[in-house]
């Protein structure tokens, strides 16, 4: 039924209920760098649905391996070893395959590899806290690292980050791009953090919550964490007004 | 047919945060060894058809300062209006043109830069053609959602007072917010997130 590839049509709008919103004044700098004017609504055009395009060969062996791909050979990152592992979906559930997913942490003790980060926690020589990969054709992607620590930052007077991971996801088409991140289940800074509390809805929170996932855990060597992320999806082309000729 | 009531919920966004760059360019901060090189650095190759040029600017928060955190993707079309995509159903898009560049702001004066080629028009989906025009997306600490913006060409008037998404701008005087003033080459294209001369940004 369907003739129309579904990788040429529009997306679904976006629902900016689910997202936060730009002015979020309890995370203190949105408050300077939030549009104020109504986002313009655009229909799709080319540019949107199409999106930019990644091969295998730019993926190297170890690049979804923050355990070792930053260590000293024969040394491995100090922390608790994890594995991250899910599947990168639309919103018909359909896998979107051959997409790039990168990543981004602190190590065990909460700091970052950034010439800006000044905590006080320790910079661990083997762990640089970035990784990539590509999503395979089921849409399966996993990594292994470290599971990062909480971190001070300067918000409110006694602001905590839960730990997580930043990640950036790209899919087919260039409106599908997020930037988001990954908390782990059972973590109570979750509850408290101004950065998570831009989310309004809990079950939208509890969406970026990585599940302890025993089954696929390595017995005597990493616990596995169950992460989806789901990409917007594109409507059915069938009955749209088309121009005559087409 | 399938039917679509029972969507799942797109991954709601968070902010990039400060240390963007870890992930995405690792070598702009000096972490060399894992990637070899940023991805998205280099657009154009020495095959690339069509004009080279540099779109830089800076992007400044609702108290006028440059944000030295951010980082910016562009996409575009190459000379041919033909995107180097999976899904460009059209034609072969030029091989030595990428169409994607992810950039950085420096960390110190906040400004980006761009090395690309000016790209051709592209139909809008009613078939009458754009102008030629830059996708832009910013990512920053503060900023809880990527920024969906455009950016199109200060030499190319004819071209502009056609284009079928800036006639859906309402607010005339916001237009300009959306044009790079040309300078040979160089386009400069500043982003202000607030303020009067707020940049249009698009839901898309
Ligand atoms: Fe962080």
């Amino acid at each position: 039924m369907r003739n129309a590839p579904t990788e040429t049509g529009p997306f679904w709008p976006r629902d900016l209920d689910w997202h936060p919103k730009a002015l979020t004044p309890g995370y203190k700098t949105s408050v300077l760098r939030s549009p104020q004017k109504a986002l313009l609504s655009l229909p799709n055009t080319l540019g949107e649905i199409n999106g930019p395009l990644f091969g295998h060969n730019m993926i190297g062996e170890f690049d979804n391996d923050l355990l070792i791909n930053f260590a000293r050979p024969g040394e491995t990152a100090i922390g608790e070893r994890i594995i991250v592992h899910g599947y990168i979906l639309d919103e018909h559930a359909k896998p979107v395959s051959n997409t790039l997913l990168e990543v981004w942490q602190p190590n065990a003790g909460g700091r970052y590899r950034h010439v800006k980060d000044g905590y006080a926690a320790a910079i661990d020589p083997n762990f640089g806290g970035f990784g990539r990969t590509l999503t395979d054709d089921d849409g399966y992607f996993a990594f292994r690292t470290i599971k990062p620590g909480p971190y001070p930052w300067p918000n409110n007077q006694n602001d905590w980050r839960p730990s997580h991971i930043h990640f950036s996801v790209f899919g087919p088409g260039f409106a599908q791009r997020l930037i988001s991140q990954l908390y782990f289940e059972g973590d109570p800074h979750i509850a408290l953090c101004p950065i998570v509390n831009t989310i309004k809805d809990p079950q939208a929170i509890d969406q970026l919550t990585a599940k302890l996932d025993m089954d696929n855990t390595i017995p005597m060597d990493a616990r596995a964490y169950r992460f989806d992320i789901v990409l917007r999806g594109r409507r059915s082309t069938l009955f749209e007004n088309r121009m005559e000729g087409n | 047919m399938r039917r679509f009531t029972d969507r799942l919920k797109e991954t709601p966004s968070q902010t990039a945060g400060p240390y963007v760059h870890i992930g995405t360019t690792p070598g702009f901060i000096g972490i060399g060894g894992v990637y070899p090189a940023d991805h998205g650095a280099v657009m154009v190759n020495e095959s690339a058809r069509g004009e080279r040029i540099t779109i830089t600017g800076s992007i400044f928060d609702g108290a006028g300062a440059p944000l030295r955190d951010a980082l910016l993707e562009i996409w575009q079309a190459d000379a041919n209006g033909l995107f180097n995509s999976r899904s460009e159903r059209r034609g072969t898009a030029d091989p030595g043109f990428s169409g994607w560049g992810r950039q950085p702001v420096d960390l110190e004066t906040g400004i980006y830069r761009f090395e690309t080629i000016k790209p051709g028009r592209v139909p809008y989906p009613d078939g009458r053609l754009q102008a030629p025009h830059v996708m832009f997306w910013i990512v920053a600490r503060g900023i809880n959602i990527g920024l969906h913006t455009r950016m199109y060409f200060g030499d190319e008037e004819a071209a502009n007072a056609e284009d079928p998404v800036l006639a859906r701008i309402e607010h005339k005087m916001r237009l300009p917010t959306l044009v790079a003033a040309a300078d040979v080459s160089t386009y400069t294209f500043d982003i202000h997130l607030q303020g009067e001369k707020e940049t249009v940004f698009f839901d898309i």
